[in-house]
């Protein structure tokens, strides 16, 4: 059956309304579209790192999680998601379990990019049969907006300031995605908010339905931290994906494949321009951060085109 | 009824993992309690046990790993040590506050820096106040016991608390001794089967676990929690007494020796007090009124009995082999001390922190020290309290 937006948005939604995220928050945008990915005759445990999400949507004595829902830390949702699998596949073992459950992790940048990477790491090793999805907002925002590796090079971030002296962030944005295709585990893909969401909701539903471990970065804007208008992200992500500052690709088995190419590149500067954490890159004189942040799109992007060849 | 055998500490405990068959094991190794894993790991590749096995990539992991297994309706066992056990730290708090009763055979080592890896406490009392029963064994059969009678204490819905069994690093984990081991039937009906009310795999209704608790509920929260470990005490003396049925062996909150009618007393944790014990031994063959507690369970910690206890005693040497750098004594003497305070006639209480990295404590020194606690009792003079003994520069100096 063709995909159809409207269908889906039909189906029992599984994280409520209710909960204390910002209006306009990738997060919860990220958390819905990965649900709606579920059959809805699956159960599901979720597991959540310590974050923005987990803060919001399970304040003692409320929860928006319709499925189990478990928290432990920061730096532990891959672990602790590999824990309750591995609970699963032995109480199913004994015949304590007849149900089909699956197992999805959310973590932000900080709790997968960073504090988290090794435990996300070890549990894609081990081969636990569960997703992560990293809701990527590219800094540490729910404690204000620190830099993480995965902030891009010259991004205003409170521990990255745009100062006199030093610009914003020095360093590059860590490639996530790559790392976890490098571990050669069944699935890993990269997506975001566009159009209709098809190409989320297939990476999403291939993600959770291919056995063995998963990852998904999404890149899921913070209006806060990034400093744009509310209602610009559908916008913000269109240009992330049409300047190819965050690329649509998939690696199933170890074969990378290129899901968009953009028919005419949209200069990074049409995105960056668009977002208050880039607002020194147009000051006068510092016209060289534009030039390479250009060239360092273009570079990775011609990495990208030759592993997907 | 039961088999005579030899195995080490840490033989004795794989070897009780292996009668329980918990649901999930996670585990990293570090030494001394490596071997603990490394045997459990060949029971699962030989299909002795139907535990999943998760080799993680680091403590926290494991103890993070454990908890989600909990949580998810499985029994759930790890071992560790010292540094080890410090990476878990953020997770055994996690883990007790979320009432989870994940099993840990704690393999007593120096708490690092410098790095050490022989025995003393510093690792678990470091982790007192982190919520978890602490039930510490002298010898190869109290681990042994200790860890089977763990799970029925933990999962006791008047409980609901992890609990950790505590071994002596390279003393007890990896010396062999005689032990009797119960028979795997037996086992199997006292330990019981781990049926939690709420858990996340449940068919019928979900459950979240871990919420962020805002200062509207976590004081109750954790009052539950402080209630549970009160209630502990109890179920701790009644599965001892159903383990008495099964096995004859007899446990309790501690353990006294000779202590009717003792005027000098020390009171110890762990295999030292094989040693303490002969010291006072051979003090009693010389007609010495002297008496050895010898605590079992620090956690929750016995106040009012070990008050009871010393009621009649003159003088008190409380042995920590741990340091807390508190400048005024260890762990345990602050909390021996504590519970003498109530009593009327209150015996005067010394501290000496001893064995800390595997330091030596040997019959002597406890003769000695009992020797002091005679002085003591006759000058009413205790001097320096807190002291430390068998280190280079100074023997146990007053």
């Amino acid at each position: 059956m063709a995909y159809s937006l409207k269908q889906q948005l039909e189906k029992p939604e599984r994280f409520a309304g209710g909960h204390r995220l910002c209006a306009g928050c990738g997060a919860a945008i990220t958390v819905r579209g990965v649900l709606r990915a579920l059959k809805p005759e699956d159960k599901a445990v979720i597991t959540n790192a310590t974050g923005c999400l987990e803060v919001s949507s399970f304040l003692y004595p409320y929860t928006a999680w319709e499925d189990s829902y478990i928290h432990s830390a920061f730096e532990n949702a891959g672990a602790t998601a590999g824990g309750v699998e591995a609970a699963y596949r032995v109480l199913k073992r004994k015949g304590k379990i007849d149900e089909t459950f699956k197992f999805i992790a959310f973590g932000g940048d900080g709790g997968t990019y960073d504090i988290g990477l090794q435990s996300l790491s070890g549990a894609m090793e081990r081969g636990h049969d569960m997703v992560y999805v990293c809701y990527d907002n590219e800094a540490y925002m729910n404690t204000g907006i620190q830099r993480s590796s995965s902030t891009p090079k010259f991004a205003d971030a409170t521990t990255s300031p745009a100062g006199s002296v030093i610009q914003g962030k020095t360093q590059n944005k860590k490639d996530l995605t790559a790392i976890m295709a490098a571990h050669g585990i069944s699935y890993v893909a990269q997506t975001t908010f566009l159009g209709n969401f098809k190409d989320f909701h297939e990476k999403a539903e291939k993600a959770i339905y291919t056995e063995g471990p998963a990852f998904l970065n999404v890149m899921s804007p913070c209006p806060r931290g990034w400093r744009y208008e509310t209602e610009d992200i559908a916008e913000i992500c269109r240009l992330a994906v049409e300047s190819r500052v965050w690329p649509l690709f998939e690696v199933k088995d170890g074969v990378w494949k290129l899901n968009y190419e953009p028919k005419k590149w949209t200069p990074v500067e049409d995105y960056m321009k668009k977002q208050g954490r880039f607002k020194h890159l147009f000051k006068k004189d510092n016209e060289w951060m534009i030039e390479e942040a250009q060239k360092y799109v273009d570079e990775k992007w011609e990495a990208l085109l030759a592993k997907c060849k | 009824m039961g088999k005579k055998d030899r195995l080490s500490g840490n033989e004795a405990i794989a070897y009780a993992m292996k009668q329980i068959n918990p649901d999930v094991m996670g585990a990293f190794p570090i030494t001394p309690s490596t071997e603990i894993p490394q045997y459990f790991a060949s029971y699962v590749a030989n299909g002795e046990v139907d535990t999943e096995f998760v080799a993680v990539e680091s403590e926290h992991s494991a103890m993070s790993t454990c908890y989600a297994a909990q949580a998810a309706g499985g029994r759930a066992v790890t071992a560790t040590s010292s540094a080890g056990m410090a990476l878990m730290w953020e997770m055994l708090y996690v883990t007790a506050s979320a009432r989870l009763p994940v099993t840990m055979a704690l393999v007593n080592r120096a708490l690092t820096g410098p790095i050490n890896i022989n025995n003393d406490h510093s690792d678990s009392m470091g982790a007192r106040d982190s919520g978890w029963i602490q039930i510490y064994s002298e010898t190869n059969q109290e681990a042994y016991d200790n860890y089977i009678q763990a799970m029925p204490i933990g999962e006791n819905k008047e409980v609901r608390l992890p609990v950790m069994v505590c071994q002596d690093g390279f003393i007890t984990s990896h010396a062999v001794e005689n032990i009797e081991l119960i028979d795997d039937e037996d086992v199997k009906s006292f330990v019981g089967e781990y049926n939690p009310e709420n858990y996340l795999l449940k068919k019928e209704n979900t459950l979240a676990v871990g919420p962020y608790d805002i200062s509207n509920y976590y004081m109750e929260h954790k009052k539950q929690q402080a209630e549970a470990m009160k209630n502990a005490k109890s179920v701790i003396l009644s599965t001892a007494k159903k383990f008495e049925e099964l096995t004859g062996r007899k446990y309790a909150l501690f353990e006294e020796y000779e202590m009717e009618d003792a005027e000098a007393a020390l009171v110890i944790i762990g295999s030292s007090a094989g040693t303490a014990r002969e010291a006072a031994r051979r003090l009693r063959q010389e007609g010495k009124k002297v008496g050895l507690i010898k605590i079992r369970v620090f956690r929750p910690f016995p106040m009012h009995e070990l008050a009871a206890a010393m009621s009649g005693v003159k003088a008190v040497a409380v042995m920590d082999k741990a340091e807390s750098f508190s400048a005024c004594g260890g762990p345990l003497f602050a909390e021996v001390r504590s519970a003498l305070y109530d009593l009327k006639n209150k015996p005067h209480v010394i501290n000496y922190v001893y064995g800390l990295g595997g330091r030596d404590i040997c019959v002597e020194h406890f003769e000695m020290i009992y020797g002091q606690l005679f002085e003591i009792a006759e000058t009413g003079n205790p001097g320096e309290v807190y002291r430390h003994i068998g280190q280079r520069e100074q023997e146990g100096g007053k």
